[in-house]
């Protein structure tokens, strides 16, 4: 692993950012960390007082916690960002036309492009849903595609979210957050704006709607409960979309119509944003034990009266079996070549790749397939010889549940630390949204940064941290002042 | 030969419920050797049926009853005319290719035990593996509610045709063979007292086809059985799967009027 390309300083270290960068490291230079802590704890008090926080699998004795945020922002200049949506859209495209074919035609396999063993054997592939193509044919409406990059323009997709990403409300609070913490860097960069996204969501949900909703759909937000880690997220979004926050209670199905029970009486819902997972979404047809289902909602699904927002099934794209063929994959629906590149990937379950990464555990990143949040994770550099060990254990055990990447020298960021500004390694989660006629990529996104020295793990659940995510409208600064005003100088380019 | 069946099944709850929503797969359609000739569904209370097809392309029923209810109660009535057959299926909507039904799922693992009843992957092993499911398990027919895995029912001595079917899939499918499990009704009894009860069984991708084994009488399932539905296991195959909303118990008086009877 080599030296780590850092997105603001370049290879060059605080003195010597990257070019159209040197504004914000002056910035960087020019307020005192003091100042920089006393907004950073500013804006986490605001967190813990709205309520943002995430529960943490494992640790009952810090049940919910805030996810530490770091006051300097990721930026992404214009021409980066632009080649970048390019690649999204393209993926995102291709997810839902193989989710399209795969649950349909399954035209893929007739080609001979994936093994059908991968599918078929994939408890992900969801033989109830086969057969009902969702209103408009949208599959995954938000899709939330986790990115790492090695170079201005080296992004790699280490993970494709179709079924129900979270994170979207941390991309807006961030950018509150920012706005008011620093105004000065709005002022001198033209920083696209995200508060439009729930707009754009509702617009996306409104546009899926099945045929004859009517010209104003009814569209509602699904949430297990307050209960749920993302609770926040779910009333956060159905509050700035100006529409209802149910859970399963409110609703019934009817006759083959979902209904939402209101005091007035029963009103017709026709398109749902779901933040419950496939498994418990209807006890009829999935886990007859959950109690958090609608029972009847896949009939009202399959019956064409309701759209659920993302299509259930979607596990089968974004299942770390598929993954490794995702390239495939995107070049037989695009009939182009992939614009972003996945992670190399080996599967452990071939013997000739089992044997590779057993000779380089020191090396390579171990994720199980069915695994999430950094748990049963191993980061080779950084392990100790038993993690190693028990890993080798586990992994000859198993080997089918596990795929291993190349340790990658992945991007940092200037991030405050207790010695002042620090790099640290980041990743990406930007959000695409599909609607019935057109693909959007937000311009910004979710960043999340190791905050340990050294550290590749960004999980929230494993110390990560989050920034704010600029997208610069162009890549020239629209002033060059610093500093709220107080220092003018003319700089950049 | 032609089998009419009226089958009830009827539950009282202690408490009246709100509502009661049920997935049915009541339905039988045709194959090459099942003509269904009538079949309807009775409720006896105030619902809504509503016709759909599911994923694995099997005839469905949506019920949705308004409550209060207290009892209710499903009345299946129906013919179907079933010709002879060496227990090849044929003539089925089969949206999934064979290979989906190699797929384990929680309900259908094979332990070293199970592995072991099936001696190999062809139409004769399969066969065999019936006969060895029937004789190595004392059958109870008495209804069993609550779904159990292979596994756990492969520990027990007695155990029912939806545990047999599932051992049998289990067991196949550790051999490679795609198979799923089928409900649905067959004649049982002795020859006095012939019934037509609601029954579960297996199929087997082999020879190139499908073709249908039923462990509880050890051998491939022919004239005798009415098809409804398949599935990878018994729940996606369940003949009710429902919910209801209201406190209290729910008693299930299951099939408590079957009636069979054959005509050549």
């Amino acid at each position: 692993m080599g030296q780590a390309f850092d997105e603001i300083w370049g290879q060059g270290g605080p003195d010597n950012p990257r070019d159209d960068l040197a504004a914000l490291a002056r910035w960087m230079r020019e307020v005192p960390s003091h100042e920089l802590k006393r907004r950073l704890q500013s804006a986490e008090a605001t967190f813990r007082q709205l309520g943002i926080t995430f529960a943490v699998y494992g640790d009952s004795e810090a049940a919910e916690r805030i996810i530490p945020f770091d006051i300097v922002p990721r930026v992404f200049k214009a021409d980066e960002w632009a080649r970048l949506s390019k690649g999204l859209v393209q993926r995102t495209q291709a997810i839902n036309a193989f989710l399209d074919d795969i649950y349909g035609e399954r035209r893929i396999l007739k080609a001979g492009v994936l093994p059908p063993d991968l599918i078929f054997g994939n408890s992900q592939f969801r033989p109830e849903i086969a057969g009902i193509r969702p209103p408009h044919g949208v599959w995954a409406h938000i899709c939330g595609i986790d990115l790492v990059r090695t170079g201005p323009d080296e992004f790699f997709v280490l993970e494709d979210n179709a079924r129900t990403p979270s994170g979207v409300s941390y991309m807006l609070e961030n950018r509150e957050a920012m706005i008011r913490l620093c105004p000065e860097l709005f002022r001198n960069f033209r920083v696209a704006a995200v508060d439009s996204y729930p707009d754009l969501l509702l617009e996306t949900m409104r546009s899926v709607a099945p045929p004859g909703a009517g010209a104003h759909p009814n569209c509602v937000v699904l949430t297990p409960g307050h209960f749920n880690s993302a609770y926040y997220e779910h009333s956060f979004l159905a509050d700035s979309m100006g529409i209802e926050l149910v859970e399963p209670a409110d609703l019934v199905v009817d006759g083959d119509v979902v209904w939402m029970q209101t005091i007035a009486g029963r009103v017709r819902v026709d398109v749902i944003y779901r933040r419950i997972d496939d498994d418990y979404i209807d006890p009829v047809v999935f886990r007859p034990d959950s109690l958090l289902g609608v029972p009847g909602l896949i009939a009202a699904y399959r019956a064409g009266n309701v759209a659920l927002v993302n299509a259930p099934g979607n596990g089968i794209a974004d299942d770390k079996a598929i993954y490794s063929y995702m390239p495939e994959i995107v070049k037989f629906y695009s009939e182009s070549e992939p614009l972003l590149p996945n992670v190399e990937t080996w599967r452990c379950r071939e013997p000739d790749a089992l044997k590779y990464v057993l000779d380089h555990l020191d090396e390579v990143v171990v994720k199980l397939v069915d695994g999430s949040g950094g748990y049963g994770m191993l980061v080779g550099p950084t392990a100790s010889k038993a993690e190693i060990e028990n890993f080798r254990r586990a992994l000859i055990a198993e080997p089918q549940r596990y795929i291993a990447q190349p340790t990658l020298a992945l991007s940092t960021v200037p991030t405050l630390t207790e010695k002042g500004l620090s790099p640290r390694h980041v990743d990406f989660r930007p959000f695409v949204l599909t609607g019935a006629n057109k693909v959007q990529v937000v311009p910004g996104g979710l960043t999340r940064v190791a905050l340990k020295e050294g550290s590749l793990v960004v999980n929230s659940s494993q110390g990560g941290g989050t920034k704010d995510s600029f997208v610069l409208m162009d890549d020239r600064p629209a002033q060059t002042q610093t500093m709220g005003g107080m220092t003018q100088s003319q700089g950049g380019r | 030969m032609r089998l009419s069946v009226q089958h009830e099944t009827r539950y009282r709850f202690t408490e009246p419920q709100a509502r009661i929503v049920q997935l049915l797969r009541l339905f039988p359609g045709d194959t090459s050797h099942q003509t269904v000739v009538n079949w309807r569904i009775d409720v006896d209370c105030d619902a809504r049926l509503r016709e759909s097809i599911d994923g694995y392309g099997n005839l469905t029923r949506m019920l949705y009853a308004e409550g209060p209810v207290e009892t209710l109660c499903l009345t299946v009535t129906g013919e179907a005319l079933l010709s002879e057959s060496d227990g090849a299926i044929e003539a089925t909507d089969e949206p999934f290719p064979p290979e989906l039904f190699r797929r384990v799922t929680p309900l259908t693992r094979a332990d070293d035990a199970i592995a072991m009843l099936a001696t190999g992957s062809d139409l004769a092993a399969m066969t065999a593996l019936a006969a060895a499911i029937h004789g190595r398990w004392s059958l109870d027919r008495r209804p069993t509610p609550a779904i159990r895995s292979a596994i756990e029912a492969a520990a027990d001595d007695r155990v029912s045709p939806r545990d047999m079917a599932q051992i049998f899939v289990a067991a196949a499918r550790a051999k490679g063979v795609p198979a799923r499990y089928v409900s649905g009704y067959s004649l049982s009894g002795d020859d006095e007292r012939r019934t037509l009860a609601p029954h579960a069984w297996a199929e087997a991708h082999v020879a190139g086809g499908w073709f249908a084994f039923d462990p509880a009488v050890g051998g491939r399932s022919g004239l005798d059985h009415i098809r409804v539905a398949v599935a990878l296991d018994a729940a996606g195959a369940a003949p009710i799967a429902g919910v209801r909303m209201g406190a209290g118990e729910e008693v299930l008086d299951v099939d408590v009027h079957v009636e069979g009877s054959e005509q050549a």
